[in-house]
């Protein structure tokens, strides 16, 4: 009888235990305008999951709540086994150090060169890195995005596929262990698209992150996707890969793949 | 009458949030860590780049004001007292007031609109998110090289535009210049030099302050970083005539004058 329990709880047990985000009844509003509403996710090691939604449903609010730059009304929000939202400020920096985060907009500092950019992040999280290494941290990651050359040019001076691969490279240059990813193929033809999409599970396999990843673009939640969550009414309104959504019934859910 | 109460409300809930903004720059500026090189740089953008316009519009303010004062001057036959008119003028007021208004024209609005850019296009987050305390950084950094640099621009604003006065003199009239520093040094004294510099330093945080304020807190869109810079100036400038209007009465009640 217990070995019969013992198997049947086991896939639970190990899901429990590899799960790096949980995010449990988050509510979130602006005044009268509820965007959260009661959602939950769990997010596993190695995985990658896509958010669906559509646009003004409070995508970017729910990753700015994981990261601490929004604070929800209420639920809680678990990252690495610890909770966000009962952190201070260090510990809040601490944590923010192992999760990544690619802006919508990619934010790179237009006052700084490419390498200020990537070593904005460094200089204030790593403080015993000497500048040889973190000279060669840049250069492994521009590498990566295949933008070396790059390295003195102002933000400004490159293309808008270009500055979405240094948004990248930033947003790993700590190598964090869960990057957040707000629509990282938006505004970008179809083949840069394409281009970032591999680029992002290339990285992914190399380095074993876990991420959450935003996107309307389908060609990228095809490539990118373990799991797939529609985010409808502030809810995580459907789950599952990528061909089970697609095959879904639900005019609602339908709508994503037309 | 509702469109009345409504915009006062809307004033003092602006006068409420700049005076929270002011007490949290005293609060992280008084927090360790202090972001050095960022505010070196500040008082070499802030300072140096603003000195060949401070200083032409102080030596147009020196060689004007000379050349308007003069004929009245000639009429009572006080003509010889024109250094000590100019000297006095340019220290005490116009030196100071004229100098903050074209800093808080050219450095309030810049600051405004990259606050406001950097606002608008997540840059204040990423910085956040990257572990680096953005109001630290970006605004302590920049108000205290506002405060520190407009005092000495302005002296140097004071002393070319009193040169520019030497030359006014010497557009109608005769007089070397060792006369006319003379003239100038014994005219001026304490009492006018520090109420006058201290005041620059009130007229240098304002400038810092608002345009930090109104960037900081810029409104999503390309118009919102415009509208930023644009209130930065207006703001900052009737700031200026409301801190020298009140350190006027100030140094009034002193006694000073
Ligand atoms: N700081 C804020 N203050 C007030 N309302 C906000 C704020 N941020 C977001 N909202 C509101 O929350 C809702 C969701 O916004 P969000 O940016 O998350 O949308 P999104 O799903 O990311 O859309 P998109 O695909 O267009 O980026 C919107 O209605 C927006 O108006
Ligand atoms: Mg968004």
């Amino acid at each position: 009888m217990t070995a019969v329990q013992d198997i049947i709880n086991q896939p639970n047990e190990t899901a429990v235990k590899n799960a790096v985000l949980e995010i449990k009844h988050l509510d979130k509003a602006f005044g009268g305008n509820v965007v959260l509403n009661d959602f939950n996710l769990v997010v596993n090691k190695d995985e990658n999951v896509v958010v669906l939604g559509r646009s003004g449903s409070g995508k970017s609010v729910l990753i700015k709540c994981i990261i601490g730059l929004l604070k929800p009304d209420s639920g809680s929000i678990s990252v690495l086994g610890e909770d966000v939202l009962a952190m201070g400020h260090d510990e809040l920096d601490h944590i923010r150090m192992r999760i990544g985060f690619l802006f919508q907009s990619n934010a790179l500092y237009d006052s700084m060169t490419v390498r200020e950019n990537l070593e904005f992040p460094m200089r204030r999280h790593i403080k015993h890195m000497n500048a040889e290494e973190v000279n060669e941290r840049v250069n492994e990651m521009l590498e990566n995005v295949g933008l070396a050359h790059t390295i003195d040019m102002m933000p400004s001076e490159l293309s808008g596929g270009m500055q979405k691969r240094i948004a990248l490279a930033r947003t790993l240059i700590l190598k964090p262990e869960i990057i957040l990813y707000d629509e990282p193929t938006s505004g970008l033809d179809p083949i840069t698209g394409r281009e970032i999409s591999s680029l992002m599970v290339e990285l992914q396999e190399k380095y074993h992150t876990s991420s959450i990843i935003i996107s309307h673009d389908m060609n990228c939640v095809k490539a990118v996707a373990d799991k797939v969550v529609a985010l409808i009414d502030g809810k995580a309104y459907a789950t599952g890969t990528y061909e089970e959504l697609k095959r879904s019934t639900d005019e609602r859910i339908k709508h994503f793949f037309e | 009458m509702k469109g009345k109460e409504l915009k006062s409300e809307a004033f003092l809930n602006e006068t409420g949030a700049i005076s929270r903004f002011t007490g949290w720059f005293f609060h992280e500026f008084l927090r360790p860590r202090f972001e050095l090189r960022e505010f070196l740089r500040q008082c070499f953008l802030v300072g140096y780049k603003s000195l060949p316009l401070i200083g032409l519009t102080g030596f147009i303010m020196g060689l004007v004001l000379t050349m308007q004062l003069r004929p009245t001057l000639v009429a009572y036959g006080v003509e010889a007292r024109l250094p000590d008119m100019v000297s006095l003028s340019i220290i005490r007021e116009i030196g100071p007031v004229i100098t903050a208004l074209i800093f808080a024209g050219k450095i309030g609005s810049s600051i405004g609109a990259e606050l406001g850019s950097m606002r608008v296009t997540e840059q204040i987050d990423a910085m956040e998110v990257s572990g680096t305390n953005p109001y630290k950084y970006l605004v302590v950094t920049r108000v205290l090289a506002t405060t520190l640099m407009l005092p000495i621009l302005t002296i140097l604003s004071d002393a070319i535009g009193l040169y520019g006065g030497f030359l006014g003199i010497n557009i109608r009239g005769v007089m070397s210049l060792d006369l006319y520093i003379n003239e100038v040094l014994n005219t001026v004294v304490f009492s006018d030099v520090v109420p006058a510099t201290i005041k620059t330093f009130f007229f240098g945080f304002a400038v810092g302050i608002i345009g930090c304020y109104k960037g900081y807190n810029s409104k999503k869109g390309t118009e919102g970083v415009g509208r930023s810079a644009n209130s930065a100036v207006v703001l900052s400038s009737l700031l200026i005539f409301i801190i020298d209007l009140v350190v006027v009465q100030i140094t009034d009640l002193l006694g000073l004058n």
